[in-house]
């Protein structure tokens, strides 16, 4: 439970599984969870760019997603990531689009 | 720091008068189930089943008047914490697992989805195998007019044949293989083979119930040659394939793509099953995912015989496998 505003406990996201015995779970050590956040929001961003998005980190709990003309939403997860964006940007995020995928060629 | 592991949560689900609670009676006497807690959902207004698996105490809970996965889901999230607490508090005897049986018109995924919402159940809990009984009668007209049936069949990862007796050998060996085209992730048997047990059906992690390729989904489990035949009769749309990589994935951009993918197709995605080859980890990964819902991954001991490849089965209903296939290709390339 958060100490601050009392919600009981956050949805954990399948990438962020907490680490147990037989789990596989970058979360194990703080340093872990740091590193996996910095690469999960540098690969992020390598998507992102092709909407004019960009994710960053906050206090290491939430990530802040902007637009260019400067409009940010707070999101906890890789769940919450996909439709703030598409509602940010008006646009659909579909990681089947040629078009998306021409530019991670392009840009890789 | 690691948490404590969790308590297995296995599903047994399947069409109505398919056998399911004929199967739980057989299962409950089996001694690997003896510590087995059990969560039984009725339809009608007179729960009847609790009764016919014939054992009636403390941790035999029965909900009825509704299907879980609609109308009463918020009773299942109290009867099973109530369940937990009681066992927390030792009002209970101590199980070590829960079985859940499902009406016959329920859909797994909100079943399973309630299970990870809750955050007093997805501390608790972990979902195990989902177990689903099909009637060789009368599942061909099932599958045809039920969509319950096809979600019921797309999610499952053991499937067991009922009253196969009845259609004889030939029909039973064709359901065998139509099952298998449906859900290569599944392994499917007999309800009266004697080449499976209750440890077998009722496995503690859903993710290390093997992988098959769809190539081998012909072949059943007692080895019949696979026979040419239509994977696609039960539905123009719904198609089964895998997607295979021969080089190291990188987890994070693996995360980024199949959030990504589930968040604009997840309806269309029944279900995500298969084997990872890990940069950077000896053993391989198993993850596992019914429609928007993917497990937490886990770690199988080794990898299974054969070369050491990546694999993702896909149940899909309308999206084009080359789409997919080219999609993983690009994102596994994120770096």
């Amino acid at each position: 439970m958060c100490s601050l505003c009392g919600v009981l406990g956050i949805e954990t996201h399948w990438t962020d599984a907490v680490a147990r015995p037989g789990t596989y779970s970058r979360n194990d050590t703080a340093r872990e969870r740091r590193l996996e956040r910095t690469r999960r929001i540098r690969l992020a961003n390598r998507i992102l760019s092709a909407y004019r998005l960009t994710l960053s980190d906050f206090q290491g709990r939430a990530y802040m997603l902007a637009t260019a003309t400067g409009k940010v939403e707070m999101i906890d997860t890789l769940a919450h990531l996909w439709p703030t964006a598409e509602r940010l940007s008006g646009r659909a995020f579909d990681p089947l689009d040629e078009g998306l995928l021409a530019h991670m060629h392009r840009t890789a | 720091m690691t948490a404590p592991a969790l308590l297995p949560v296995n599903l047994l689900t399947g069409f109505l008068g398919s056998g399911k609670t004929t199967l739980l009676r057989r299962l409950l006497s089996d001694p690997a189930l003896a510590g087995a807690a059990v969560l039984i959902n009725e339809f009608g207004e007179v729960g009847l089943d609790h009764h016919l698996v014939e054992r009636i105490d403390e941790t035999m809970v029965l909900l009825q008047s509704g299907c879980v996965c609609c109308t009463i889901r918020g009773e299942l999230s109290e009867a099973l914490r109530d369940l937990l607490s009681k066992r927390a508090r030792g009002l209970v005897p101590a199980f070590d697992r829960l079985v859940i049986e499902s009406t016959g018109l329920a859909d797994p995924f909100p079943i399973l989805s309630t299970l990870r919402a809750d955050p007093v159940l997805s501390h608790h809990l972990a979902p195990g195998s989902i177990v689903v009984t099909v009637d060789a009668v009368n599942a061909d007209d099932q599958i045809a007019r039920r969509p319950e049936m096809t979600q019921q069949i797309s999610a499952a990862d053991r499937i067991v044949v009922t009253k196969g007796d009845l259609v004889g050998p030939e029909a039973r060996h064709a359901l065998v293989r139509r099952l298998a085209a449906l859900n290569p992730a599944a392994s499917v048997v007999d309800v009266h083979d004697e080449d499976w047990d209750a440890t077998w059906l009722m496995v503690e992690t859903a993710g290390l119930a093997p992988v098959r390729m769809p190539a081998e989904a012909g072949e059943d489990h007692a080895g019949h040659a696979p026979h040419r035949h239509d994977p696609n009769r039960h539905g123009a749309t719904i198609r089964s394939f895998a997607v295979t990589l021969d080089r190291p994935i990188d987890w994070t951009g693996f995360g980024i793509w199949l959030s990504m993918l589930l968040n604009r197709h997840g309806h269309r995605i029944l279900r995500v099953k298969g084997i990872l080859d890990l940069a950077g980890e000896e053993r391989p990964v198993a993850v596992h995912g019914v429609q928007h819902l993917v497990h937490p991954p886990t770690h199988m001991a080794a990898w299974p015989d054969g070369p050491r490849t990546s694999r993702l089965v896909f149940i899909v209903d309308g999206i084009e496998e080359a789409r997919i296939r080219a999609s993983f290709e690009v994102f596994a390339g994120l770096r």
